[in-house]
């Protein structure tokens, strides 16, 4: 065997915080080999970012290595100088962080930022320098690098941001790329993009790479073996295939039947939830971190440390029983019908929002039923968050008008009623930012039962209980600060607030995207049962598709501000389909290994530029002469589904007999 | 409590400061009790004797005790500094969250009035208000939190930029909480930070200013011991006697320096 690129081997970590050290990576050992590509996937808080920062050696002050060594290509980071450790950061190992944007200097251009690369690692002259940064620009598949080694930063998208910053990474020629979640601040389609170079880079210059991820359809897509991080802990480890065919630890079990998979709506088979909550930094029991979570633990768990054991020469589990692991989809419970949808209860009316100049929203008719849930989906500049916000009244529409149960509403939210209030409310994205953190949560909530539901202070406060049982959560949560909260829990606060007065309807804007797949889940179910139980009709944007497959009853798809189709979900999924739908769903990383892509190269169309036809026709794989400059006409290939386009029925991507 | 006492031990700054403001404010306090003399006797001892055992800070030229003077001194600019501190400190903070609250053309409104006010040198205003209302020790804490209260609504403001985006205040308004809820309710316990270290600079800032106010003899009328009015009403001594003005000069800049290292070490915390 060659030696490894990068090895941990038996790595522990820990962080000194008010004045304890805390174990936060506990006996790692795991080994990226020449050419290979691995993936790291754990949910926030396991420790996976921070092995990565050790790999490079960047841990910050605060952090210790307790035990363990970490070395590349057979040398150890502990006895290299400084100069050599910068030196191999970059000629051995270079990373690619989440966030493109922090990741390149605002004030340099493109072509600077990379060619002083090979000037400082290389001592090319300039001139030489940039010719190496567009050859460079080239190898990440960039069309026209003449034009983007001039742009700045912020003249260029995320996505191609994220090249640059990849393309900077390989400058030096690394053998190995460290890779901390590169794509989940893009959007679906250029993610998928930014994944295919990622598979071009490791055929074309053999480069290994270490993938850290939340997600698991990311990791499963693009690499060969997988490790699953727990409390620190590696608890599973094998080829990507074998670990999702056959997972052999629990937690890995539990975890893939926590993510939707893109195929079925939650009536036909519900997502696992995993109860309880991870255990804090340094404060996990004696025996397998997982136990108190474990559905098939036993008391032999709680007792004595559990080890890496290995299954097989490439499988290991840190299980004391692998066998009891429950196949995949056997964590689901079962699942049960829902009920039917009633009647229309919000409905917008060639609705229109302008902002300098440009139509945000561009005449947008939608309903949403009672019981029902309609999901919007779209790329970020569709209008998605525009249309929640002139529903609520926290836009202003210039035209057009919102209904509720037929009664058509003020535009400004100030010139609602407070019956209106009440019925239609909204639960929003950032679990930092959605509750005060100033305010405890049993005042918050009592406030927004007080004011929903119309009570005195001493009725709206004995509620609170009550109101967070309903949400699952503790009756004492009520005296927590939101900081000292995780992500869901806040996020089920938000849930309670919003149905503090019993809503007719309640706009989800992303509610879950911010949050691990097994909080996800455990809030998209909380979702469910209380849609169940009370006829709620829900808005629920989202710009993850396997999650609206899951939740929608039916959806709508907007683009540049259009309802580009409508439809019942199983027909958008498994019909004939939009051909901006159509990219959409090329974009979910393991629904297109099922269904051959569509995909024309996504093409960032800016607002402005919007012909008078359709305003997908720019980018269309399928463009025809009349797109430009005729308004689409609607086609209807099943009952209750639009489809805006030029094609006939029999010509539009997706099959017609499915 | 806890972490009062950490903050304390990790930044030296901070302590020194509230030390030495401390002293200032017990002295003032007690003064009836610390001052060897009363502050306003004449003759107790000779004219303008330099410091000595019998009088720490010497005497001025009425044979009064400096030391006496200066500890009864702090009462006037102790008890007007944060006064008129706390003055600026609520129109102000009001002012700046109803720019940011209100956004558009209220903001524009309102900011460029107060760049409007903030282009007036600090004294030359309060001189003007001051010679229209007549000298008072009322008239100078409203003149004093009436100029700063500008400075802390554009920090106010700042910060409540940032704040009001924010989606509780969308929750807030979309249970139809009223502007004045939120601002104040919602959005102001969020900026606190930020405006007590303002808070806190102006308080240093105030009591520099009301000791101008002294020495230009439109604050607190002589023979009272103020600071501002010892160093004018001895300044033709400065040559003979220089410990007559050295010694509420000196007082001044140590408090002024005290509050000034009480904010760093507040804004150092904010920023942890």
């Amino acid at each position: 065997m060659t030696t490894p690129l990068l090895t941990f081997n038996a790595l522990s970590i820990a962080f000194r915080r008010r004045g304890e050290w805390r174990t936060a990576v506990h006996d790692v050992s795991l080994s990226v080999q020449p050419g290979e590509t691995v993936g790291l996937v754990g949910e926030s808080g396991c420790g996976k970012s921070t092995l990565a920062m050790a790999g490079l050696g960047y841990l910050p002050d605060n952090a210790r290595i307790l035990a363990g060594e970490i070395s590349l290509t057979g040398e150890s980071l502990a006895t290299m100088s400084p100069a050599r450790l910068q030196q191999r950061r970059g000629d051995t190992i270079a990373a690619v962080y989440q966030n493109p944007a922090t990741a390149l200097n605002p004030a340099l251009t493109i072509g600077r930022q990379i060619s002083e690369i090979f000037e400082y690692q290389k001592g090319l002259t300039a001139r030489a320098a940039m010719t190496a940064a567009k050859a460079m620009l080239e190898q990440v598949r960039i069309a026209n690098p003449e034009q983007l080694l001039r742009a700045y930063p912020y003249q260029i998208s995320g996505g191609m941001q994220q090249r640059v910053v990849i393309a900077m990474a390989l400058a030096g020629e690394p053998d190995l790329l460290v890779l901390d979640e590169p794509t989940t601040a893009l959007d679906a389609s250029i993610q998928a993009d930014v994944l295919a170079l990622f598979d071009d880079l490791r055929r074309d210059l053999g480069v290994a790479m270490l993938l850290i991820s939340h997600d698991l359809g990311v990791v499963r897509a693009v690499c060969d073996r997988a490790a699953v991080m727990y409390a620190g802990e590696i608890v599973e480890t094998a080829p990507v295939g074998e670990l999702f065919a056959q997972p052999k630890h629990p937690y890995t079990a539990s975890l893939i039947d926590c993510i939707p998979t893109g195929h079925t709506h939650w009536s036909h088979e519900r997502l696992a939830s995993i109860p309880g909550y991870p255990p804090a930094l340094g404060e996990r029991g004696a025996g397998c971190a997982f136990a108190p979570r474990c559905p098939v633990a036993r008391a032999a768990c709680q007792q004595q440390p559990v080890a890496l054991a290995w299954l097989n020469n490439r499988h290991a589990s840190r299980c004391l029983f692998p066998e009891d692991t429950a196949a995949p989809g056997g964590n689901r419970p079962p699942a049960t019908p829902g009920r039917p949808a009633g009647e229309r209860v919000l409905e917008s009316d060639d609705l229109v929002v302008g902002y300098k100049g440009v139509r945000v929203l561009d005449g947008v008719t939608l309903d949403v039923r009672a019981g029902e849930t309609l999901a919007l989906v779209g790329e970020s500049g569709s209008g998605k968050s525009t249309l929640a916000r002139a529903l609520t009244g926290l836009t202003v529409p210039d035209a057009g008008s919102v209904r509720l149960d037929g009664t058509a509403l003020p535009g400004a939210q100030r010139k609602r009623v407070q019956s209106t209030r009440r019925a239609l409310q909204m639960v929003f994205q950032s679990p930092e930012n959605t509750l005060n953190a100033s305010h405890r949560i049993g005042p918050a909530l009592g406030r927004a039962i007080r004011e929903l539901g119309g009570l005195g202070y001493r009725a709206a406060r004995a509620l609170v209980p009550e109101r967070l049982a309903q949400v699952a959560l503790e009756a004492d949560t009520a005296n927590r600060r939101p900081a000292q909260l995780s992500g869901g829990q806040r996020q089920r606060v938000a849930i309670a607030r919003a149905f503090a007065g019993d809503p007719k309807a309640v706009i989800l804007d992303e509610p879950t995207s911010a949050l691990d797949v097994s909080v996800q889940a455990a809030v998209l179910d909380l979702l469910i049962d209380l849609q169940q139980r009370r006829g709620t009709a829900y808005l629920f944007i989202s710009h993850d598709l396997a999650v609206v497959r899951y939740i929608a009853d039916r959806v709508a798809v907007l683009f540049l501000g259009r309802i580009m189709e409508v439809g019942p979900v199983e027909r958008i999924f498994s019909g004939v389909r939009h051909p901006y739908t159509a990219e959409l769903l090329a974009a979910i990383p393991d629904w297109a290994q099922d269904h051959p892509s569509t995909q024309a190269a996504p093409v960032m169309t800016g607002a402005r530029d919007r012909p008078p036809g359709c305003p997908y026709a720019s980018r269309c794989a399928y463009v025809m002469p009349q797109c430009a400059n005729e308004p689409p006409p609607v086609r209807e290939p099943a009952p209750g589904q639009q489809i805006h386009c030029h094609l006939p029925i029999n010509e539009l991507p997706g099959s017609l007999y499915e | 409590m806890r972490s009062l006492t950490r903050s304390l031990t990790v930044s030296p700054g901070l302590t020194i400061g509230l030390l030495m403001v401390t002293v200032w404010v017990v002295t003032a306090a007690f003064a009836p009790w610390v001052a060897p003399h009363e502050p306003t006797a004449m003759g107790v001892g000779p004219q303008t004797a330099a410091p000595s055992w019998g009088y720490w800070f010497g005497t001025d030229q009425y044979g009064r005790d400096i030391l006496s003077r200066v500890i009864y001194g702090g009462r006037y600019v102790l008890a007007i500094a944060p006064a008129s501190t706390l003055l600026g400190l609520i129109l102000g903070t009001l002012i700046g969250l109803l720019a940011a609250y209100g956004r558009g053309w209220l903001d524009e409104v309102i900011m460029r009035l107060l760049d409007a006010i903030m282009a007036f040198p600090i004294v030359v205003l309060a001189l003007l208000a001051l010679t229209v209302l007549g000298s008072s020790t009322l008239n100078v804490i409203l003149v004093i939190g009436l100029v700063f209260a500008p400075l802390i609504a554009r920090t106010a403001r700042s910060a409540a930029l940032t704040e009001v985006r924010k989606e509780y205040v969308e929750a807030a308004r979309l249970r139809g909480e009223g502007h004045w809820y939120v601002m104040v309710m919602e959005v102001a316990p969020n900026i606190r930070g930020p405006l007590m270290v303002e808070a806190t600079i102006r308080l240093g800032y105030a009591v520099f200013t009301s000791a101008t106010l002294g020495f230009l003899g439109l604050g607190v009328q002589p023979p009272a011991p103020d600071w501002g009015v010892m160093v004018s009403s001895s300044r033709s001594l400065l040559t003979t006697a220089p410990w007559a003005v050295l010694a509420p000069a000196l007082a001044i800049a140590a408090v002024v320096i005290g509050f000034s290292l009480i904010a760093d070490g507040l804004r150092d915390r904010e920023q942890q």
